[in-house]
């Protein structure tokens, strides 16, 4: 909690900056506008602004510094302008209207979470067997470890063309992307954590004559926990980035990839940071949700010191 | 009968490997690299086999023999886009981002407040869909290689920094009071002492952004980019129903990945010989 206050300083300077920024970054665009609208301007053409900086500019002729801030197209829009949007497309729209970001939020969302479950399932299946099986861990798990060093996400739009020419459309295309991109991190993960019992824990175990089963369940699963939570936090982002990336080049018609293009396609900035802002929120509540259920069950384990 | 014979293959692969696996030198390197190449080849057999037994589509899935052709006959243009995506998108953004990320480090670690701030706001934006922003650095930088490079740069950025920051408080209170009774003011300090300690932390997060700058240099392309360039053929050739054309580049991405990575491993055993985890 004593962090509270460096944070919200950093915030605010990160914010500051953003707003500075706004001014020369909009500076010839509304330059340009104003002139539209009747204001006198120190160099007279759009030709001859574009020998100065925006900073420049903004300076020679002070007035249009205010009107940077309100551009309805803006290159850099200003954060009050993205607030504005976030809120009239997340809170005052419906929901079932298509241009309601909470709809467009759940198309990604569902597609990330059926893609998280799945591809945290198989790879909590696969770490036990690579932990169990010999010749499963000295022939999978290096390739497993090599995978995270290759740009799955470029397979994306590949994946997603593939499955629908064999009929398979809508969520389950997005899913086998988040599920492929949280699959390896889950993979190493686990496997570290059911191996971190040391030999002494192990040792113990068998002078109980437990079985390898009660070895597994009582030993070796609950020890792992720290590390299963560690890679699920960075699994559940990955697969919110691989639903999104999914979306981006096949024409997706909902979700927020869909509207970051819409916004950049046609010429509406707002939209594409509305989205970009929301996607933001939504990967924070998600890895905050697990950090919640992290601290929850580690206390209950009496791992809650952490 | 295809499945039969692809049973096969997988049982033989399967049963190599199980011996080697539990002979007694099975952890000498030579196995231990020999096993993984035996069950990659296995898979690819499979795949083969599969692919022409059932006459599946190259539609859908090429066979490995067709993707091998196509990767060597297409040498020069995947050349071309290996130089326009990795070498300038992606490894000038790599570069660019790393060096604002120490800027920002060493200049943030002069205040403990500042660090207590960046450190939990940096974890977060590295956990953020970052790549999101591609379409808008298209927008202001254009669609060659300077607005790849500007994603990648941001993308790399946030980890680096606060695997950076984390690494340069990385000192225990007698190594620092030892510096301060050699009189050591705090350039000595940071440069003899606080660096060489982040260094294992420095280099997990270059390890960690070598996959984002490729991620992010190609997936930038997706929202436009001039006709050459791994993200614009990967797009294009789905457009045209290529998909040999596509594997060709993922071998590529997947090439690049691995040297990438293995360099900055490399780089970390001969800087950072000195440390348990690598002795």
């Amino acid at each position: 909690m004593r962090s509270i206050v460096p944070i919200l300083t950093v915030v605010a300077a990160i914010l500051l900056f953003w707003a500075l920024c706004v001014i020369p970054m909009n500076a010839h665009l509304t330059a340009d506008q104003a002139q539209r609208d009747g204001m006198i301007l120190s160099p007279d053409t759009p030709a001859a602004r574009q020998d100065y900086s925006g900073l420049v500019l903004a300076l020679k002729n002070p007035a249009i510094i205010p009107l940077t801030y309100t551009l309805e197209r803006p290159r850099l829009p200003s954060p009050h302008q993205v607030a504005v949007e976030l809120y009239d497309t997340v809170i005052d729209k419906k929901i079932t209207s298509k241009r309601s970001l909470v709809y467009h939020g759940w198309v990604t969302l569902s597609a990330t979470l059926l893609g998280f479950a799945m591809g945290t399932g198989l790879g909590i299946l696969l770490a036990v067997g690579i932990v169990y099986n010999r010749t499963m861990d000295k022939s999978v798990m290096p390739w497993a470890i090599t995978s995270q060093t290759i740009p799955i996400l470029a397979l994306a739009p590949m994946i997603i063309v593939i499955l629908g020419s064999i009929g398979v459309q809508g969520l389950l295309p997005k899913a086998i992307i988040s599920a492929y991109l949280s699959f390896f991190p889950v993979v190493v993960g686990m496997v570290k954590g059911l191996r971190s019992p040391d030999a002494m824990q192990l040792d113990l175990m068998r002078t109980y004559n437990a079985s390898n089963s009660e070895g597994f369940w009582k030993l070796r699963l609950p020890a792992s926990m720290p590390y299963l939570f560690a890679s699920l936090k960075i699994g559940v982002s990955a697969s919110l980035v691989g639903a999104i990336v999914g979306e981006l080049p096949t024409g997706a018609r909902a979700g927020f990839g869909a509207r970051m293009l819409v916004g950049d396609q046609y010429g509406q900035p707002l939209v594409t940071w509305a989205a970009l802002f929301a996607a933001a929120i939504t990967a924070a509540a998600l890895v905050a949700i697990l950090s919640l259920v992290e601290r929850q069950t580690l206390r209950r384990m009496g791992m809650g010191a952490v | 009968m295809a499945y039969l014979l692809a049973g096969i293959i997988w049982a033989a692969g399967w049963w190599v490997n199980s011996r080697l696996a539990h002979t007694d030198g099975a952890d000498s390197p030579a196995i231990s690299l020999a096993i993984p190449a035996i069950f990659g080849i296995t898979l690819i057999a499979i795949w083969q086999v599969l692919v022409q037994m059932l006459e599946i589509s190259p539609i859908i899935l090429p066979a490995p023999t067709d993707i091998a052709l196509r990767f060597a006959g297409s040498l020069s243009l995947l050349w071309a886009d290996f130089v326009q995506t990795i070498l300038k998108g992606a490894l000038v953004g790599y570069v660019l981002g790393t060096l604002a990320a120490f800027a920002v480090a060493i200049l943030a670690d002069r205040s403990a407040f500042l660090t207590r701030g960046i450190l939990p706001v940096g974890a977060f934006m590295a956990a953020l869909p970052i790549v999101g922003t591609a379409p808008i650095f298209v927008k202001w930088l254009g669609s060659d290689w300077q607005s790849k490079a500007a994603v990648v740069a941001v993308m790399v950025f946030f980890p680096i920094l606060v695997n950076t920051l984390a690494g340069l408080r990385d000192t225990s209170a007698m190594q620092r009071d030892l510096m301060r009774t050699y009189g050591a003011g705090y350039w000595p300090t940071l440069i003899k002492l606080r660096i060489p300690a982040a260094l294992p932390f420095v280099f997990n997060g270059l390890k960690i952004a070598t996959t984002l700058a490729l991620i992010g240099a190609i997936v930038a392309e997706f929202f436009g980019s001039p006709t050459v360039g791994m993200g614009f053929r990967i797009s294009t050739s789905v457009g045209q129903l290529a998909m040999d054309m596509v594997w060709a580049e993922i071998i590529v991405a997947a090439l690049a990945g691995s040297a990438f990575y293995g360099a900055m491993a490399f780089a970390e055993k001969r800087v950072t010989f000195w440390h348990p985890s690598q002795r």
